[in-house]
């Protein structure tokens, strides 16, 4: 039973991460920007997050580090890809490349050491409740934001006015222009907080999940990020149901690993790779259903008409 | 106040100025990043991308680099022309050096002019496979073929790990998760004495001639620019875009494959998990830098070769993280693309008071 509740628990805190990096992409790419960069910002947000946390000793200025990494890195991006024009999936691809390089050289002294784990909020009596207590009142407080982000971020989109001309710039930007709304300053402020969703991500793996650093820690999760964004069919609540079910996949692996199931560890490594290719061709095979979906300007450059 | 203007020509001159240009200011980041570092900036530039120019074993080691760089770069520069990202080299180039290799330790021992050649069409078809995955899930299911062919890298790299751990291990060794290494039959001929520079290079000048005529004469180049200028006029030209797509995710894939095969069969000599380190992502700032066009990867496979070699000799003389290149090879990236937006817009200086009444703007639709 107990072990039945640890495993539970594990599923509950293992796709955090992905959850922060995909809801902060999901807003980027409705607002027409694909930032292919995610993985890059993970990375910088992971390191970021770390060194600060184990050099000022508080977890909060760690994250709050981690924010700024990611939102800088996207910043780069921003000015790149809107107001220089570049093309967006070679930006993103380039950003990757650059964040891991940069974290590697950022986390060179930092191997081998670790930081306390985020205390626990336990709220009261709720906590004590068997079985349902430990599994929903007893996590982290990064664990509640992440909820709280993906509620936020669907309420924002639907019924705010901010939220409705970021949609009416991810689906028509020259219209959108017309009516005399800032394009490129709409898409920066998304692209801004992509990057912080995606270094909060980030710092969250490094700091709290398994607290220590490792180059390359992110392992392609910015990418299967990317991948929860299509399967969610860009709606927020959707963003949930993909990264449980590539974290279960993923926790699924260990365990399996752990009972000493007899197969070569890679073999079940590969599942959560694979799992996403698979999820990627049941969702897409429907052309028409994908383009109704998808905000139509996505990647496409926007020069303002003068 | 500032604007662009787009021009209505891409500027060509501009085109081959930008890449030096943003060679210029990459280092001079690099300037900036090594004293932030605390490290002497003149001395870790100069070792990064003079003194290898300077040193013949450096050279030679710089062709060994550039070969799978323009390789993979060349294949990947036919998907870029025509929008078709194939961004899993790696993951083709890993599958590539397990096939041929595996060819390699099933024919050991065995003396034939034949093995090589029989190895290197084995590495080019195994990378080809590997890129028939999302050639087949984008032209049957229209899955995006960047997340594909990127999440088959990692289980490419799983692949060759768990392969070298097992059925491919090395019967004579002391339980090292590496193959034997391969019969001097099996493996590349040296182009120089006395260093790693082997045949594979002259393969690479080969295929880069051949991608040059196949980009400029032949309708398969035209197909591809076509469709990657506009898709719907490719449409209506009645060019099937089902057919590029296949090509270009062959002619990457198997370009790939073959470079993972010579990298095994070359420098390495054997099959190790960490065979592939990166070559098949390089390659893709190498086909940026070289402008999509043949003769341009050439050149810039030299280029990023060298800020491998130097970031090599930076790490062992000035105790440099090997990570600075990375952070260069990103830099580089970053500013070429940024730079780009010259060849492309015209900068104009305007006053900021516009002067025209006010109706006259509208009525010019202003």
């Amino acid at each position: 039973m107990e072990l039945a509740v640890l495993i539970l628990q594990g599923i509950i805190v293992a796709p955090i991460p992905l959850v922060f990096a995909a809801i902060g992409e999901l807003v980027v790419e409705r607002s027409g920007v694909l930032n292919l960069g995610l993985e890059g910002m993970m990375i910088l947000g992971a390191i970021a997050g770390f060194s600060v946390a184990l050099d000022s000793g508080s977890l909060v200025a760690g994250i709050a580090a981690a924010a700024l990494a990611g939102a800088i890195a996207a910043g780069i991006f921003g000015i790149l890809t809107q107001v220089l024009l570049s093309n967006q999936v070679a930006t993103g691809l380039a950003l990757t490349i650059f964040g891991l390089g940069l974290a590697a050289l950022w986390g060179q002294g930092y191997s081998g050491e670790s930081t306390a784990p985020l205390a626990k909020i336990h709220i009261f009596l709720l906590s004590d409740i068997p079985i349902a207590g430990p599994l929903l009142f007893a996590h982290d407080p990064l664990v509640y934001l992440a909820f709280a982000l993906v509620a936020g971020v669907a309420w924002f989109l639907s019924k705010t006015r901010a939220g409705l001309i970021l949609r009416a710039v991810g689906e028509n930007h020259d219209a959108a222009h017309a009516i005399g709304y800032n394009v490129v300053a709409v898409r920066m402020a998304a692209l801004l907080f992509g990057g912080a969703c995606a270094g909060v991500g980030g710092a969250y793996l490094s700091t709290v999940q398994t607290p220590f650093w490792v180059e390359n820690m992110t392992a392609g999760r910015g990418w299967i990020a990317l991948a929860i964004v299509v399967f969610a069919s860009w709606r927020p609540g959707r963003v949930l149901v993909g990264a449980y079910l590539f974290g279960g996949v993923t926790v699924a692996q260990l365990h399996a690993q752990g009972f000493g199931i007899d197969i070569d560890a890679q073999y079940l490594s590969m599942l959560p790779y694979l799992v996403t290719i698979l999820v990627l061709v049941l969702i897409s095979h429907n052309k028409a259903r994908v383009s109704l979906n998808a905000p139509a300007c996505l990647a496409k450059p926007f020069f303002a008409p003068s | 106040m500032i604007r662009l203007e787009p021009r209505n020509e891409v500027s060509k001159g501009l085109l081959y100025v930008t890449p030096v240009i943003a060679i210029g200011v990459t280092i001079l980041a690099g300037v900036v990043m090594f004293a932030v570092l605390g490290k002497d900036p003149i001395r870790a530039i100069s070792i990064i991308f003079l003194e290898p120019l300077t040193d013949s074993f450096a050279i030679s080691e710089m062709i060994v680099k550039a070969t799978p760089l323009i390789l993979i770069a060349i294949g990947l520069s036919f998907g870029f022309r025509a929008g078709v990202w194939n961004i899993g080299a790696e993951g083709q180039f890993t599958v590539g050096a397990l096939s041929g290799g595996a060819v390699a330790l099933a024919l050991y021992e065995v003396e034939g002019f034949w093995v090589l050649p029989l190895m290197c069409l084995a590495g080019a078809l195994g990378g080809m496979a590997w890129a028939a995955i999302p050639a087949f899930l984008r032209t049957r299911f229209n899955a995006n073929e960047i997340l594909v062919s990127l999440m088959l890298t990692y289980v490419a790299v799983l692949l060759l790990s768990v392969l070298v751990y097992g059925p491919l291990k090395d019967p004579e060794g002391l339980n090292f998760p590496e193959s034997r290494m391969f019969h001097p039959a099996a493996t590349l001929p040296i182009l120089i004495e006395e260093t790693r520079a082997h045949v594979g290079f002259l393969v690479a000048l080969a295929v880069a001639a051949v991608a040059w005529v196949v980009l400029g004469r032949h309708i398969f180049g035209y197909q591809v620019k076509v469709m990657g200028q506009s898709p719907r006029a490719a449409g209506f030209g009645g060019f099937v875009e089902k057919r590029v797509v296949w090509m270009c995710l062959m002619i990457s894939g198997g370009l790939a494959g073959l470079a993972g095969l010579f990298e095994a069969a070359g420098p390495v000599g054997q099959l190790v998990p960490a065979l592939p380190v990166g070559y098949g992502f390089t390659a893709i700032i190498v086909t940026f830098l070289g402008r999509l066009n043949p003769i341009g990867i050439l050149l810039a496979g030299f280029v990023m070769a060298l800020t491998y070699i130097g970031g090599e000799t930076a790490q062992i003389e000035m105790n440099l993280p090997s990570a600075v290149t990375g952070v260069f090879q990103g830099m580089f990236l970053f500013s070429l693309l940024g730079f780009d937006v010259l060849a492309r817009y015209r900068i104009r200086m305007f006053r900021t008071a516009r002067t025209a009444p006010l109706a006259v703007q509208t009525a010019v639709g202003e």
